[in-house]
């Protein structure tokens, strides 16, 4: 019974481990590069658990960031993971002693893994999301060390290592592309972030974009709530 | 100390983040909510998007050539394989190719 609800939690988790371990090699040699060593790959992986925000994170390392910049930029990237909760308010809503760990482990993937709902029908739901939530993040933290400990051995230079981050969301926003009906969203965020970063420079146009999408946004979901 | 205060903040909003909902919305989700938890996803990614590129010149040599080049690959093996892994694999090499080309 326990062995079988491991099983199906490993199987389950099975499409996201080859891509947290790319990901992680790729964060962890980004980060060594950057100066820190395996410790803070260890550290960011287990106690953020964000991946885009730990690529974001290493230039907030590196370029001498301040604490106030470092929450407002982690609010920014990970608004979404307001979203993720409010969708699976219901779903975790009786986990029990498993529910403070399935909310710190919602990653897009996790979310997108167990957002359907589905589990085995016999044992314990909650614990069955409980381990793939577990076995995503052991990928994740694995791969964060194996390649903060590979980037220091690596005979050639990891120079451009860093477009695994930009490739990353280039990847996402085609594929959320390609699934998507209604592309406005996503032409909203383009062209919004673009404006505000001919506007206000490279240094500051996050926040004034952030600001920017969530406003044409809103007032777009009004006129279509007006003309429904 | 001040990376690690830094790696501190960044861990804690996250689980702000992660954990409020679940302690406001306890009975049920706004309808304003829910809509933005539609349709704000994809627009943070486009955000994200614009966010990584802001540092290519195109007024200078290599001309972002080189980003653009590997942002076309990454968006033709995606539309082609739907694999998110196989396509930032072949836009990163290709990059890291290109840029030792470039020099």
């Amino acid at each position: 019974m326990e062995h079988q609800i491991v099983k199906q939690a490993f199987f389950k988790s099975l499409p996201v481990m080859a891509g947290y371990l790319v990901l992680g090699v790729g964060f962890g040699i980004l980060l060594r590069n950057a100066g820190y060593g395996v410790l803070w790959a260890f550290a960011m992986s287990a106690f953020i658990y964000a991946g885009s925000m730990q690529y974001v994170g290493v230039g907030l390392l590196s370029g001498g960031a301040s604490a106030l910049t470092a929450a407002l930029t982690t609010v920014m990237v990970n608004a979404r993971h307001l979203f993720y909760s409010v969708s699976m308010i219901d779903r975790y809503k009786d986990a029990g002693r498993y529910k403070p760990y399935l909310i710190f482990a919602l990653t897009d993937e996790t979310y997108s893994l167990l957002c359907d709902g589905h589990a085995p029908a016999e044992g314990d739901p909650d614990r069955y999301r409980f381990l793939v939530s577990l076995f995503n993040q052991c990928y994740w933290v694995t791969g964060s060390v194996a390649g903060s400990l590979l980037g220091a051995v690596l005979p050639f230079s990891t120079a451009g290592i860093e477009f695994s981050m930009t490739a990353l969301f280039i990847a996402s926003f085609t594929e959320q592309w390609l699934t998507a009906r209604d592309h406005v969203p996503a032409l909203t965020g383009l062209c919004s972030t673009l404006l505000c970063l001919v506007l206000f420079g490279r240094d500051r146009f996050l926040i004034p974009a952030m600001l920017l999408i969530t406003l044409v946004l809103t007032l777009l979901g009004r006129r279509k709530g007006a003309a429904a | 100390m001040r990376s690690a205060v830094l790696v501190a903040v960044m861990a804690l909003v996250t689980m702000l983040l992660r954990f409020l909902p679940f302690l406001i919305f306890r009975k049920r989700t706004p309808a304003y909510i829910a809509y933005l938890g539609k349709v704000l996803p994809p627009a943070i990614i486009g955000m994200l998007v614009v966010y990584c590129l802001k540092d290519v010149t195109p007024t200078a040599p290599p001309f972002g050539l080189p980003e653009l080049l590997a942002a076309v690959c990454v968006v033709g093996v995606q539309a082609w394989k739907r694999n998110a892994i196989a396509s930032i694999l072949a836009g990163t090499v290709l990059y890291m190719v290109l840029i030792r080309l470039a020099v």
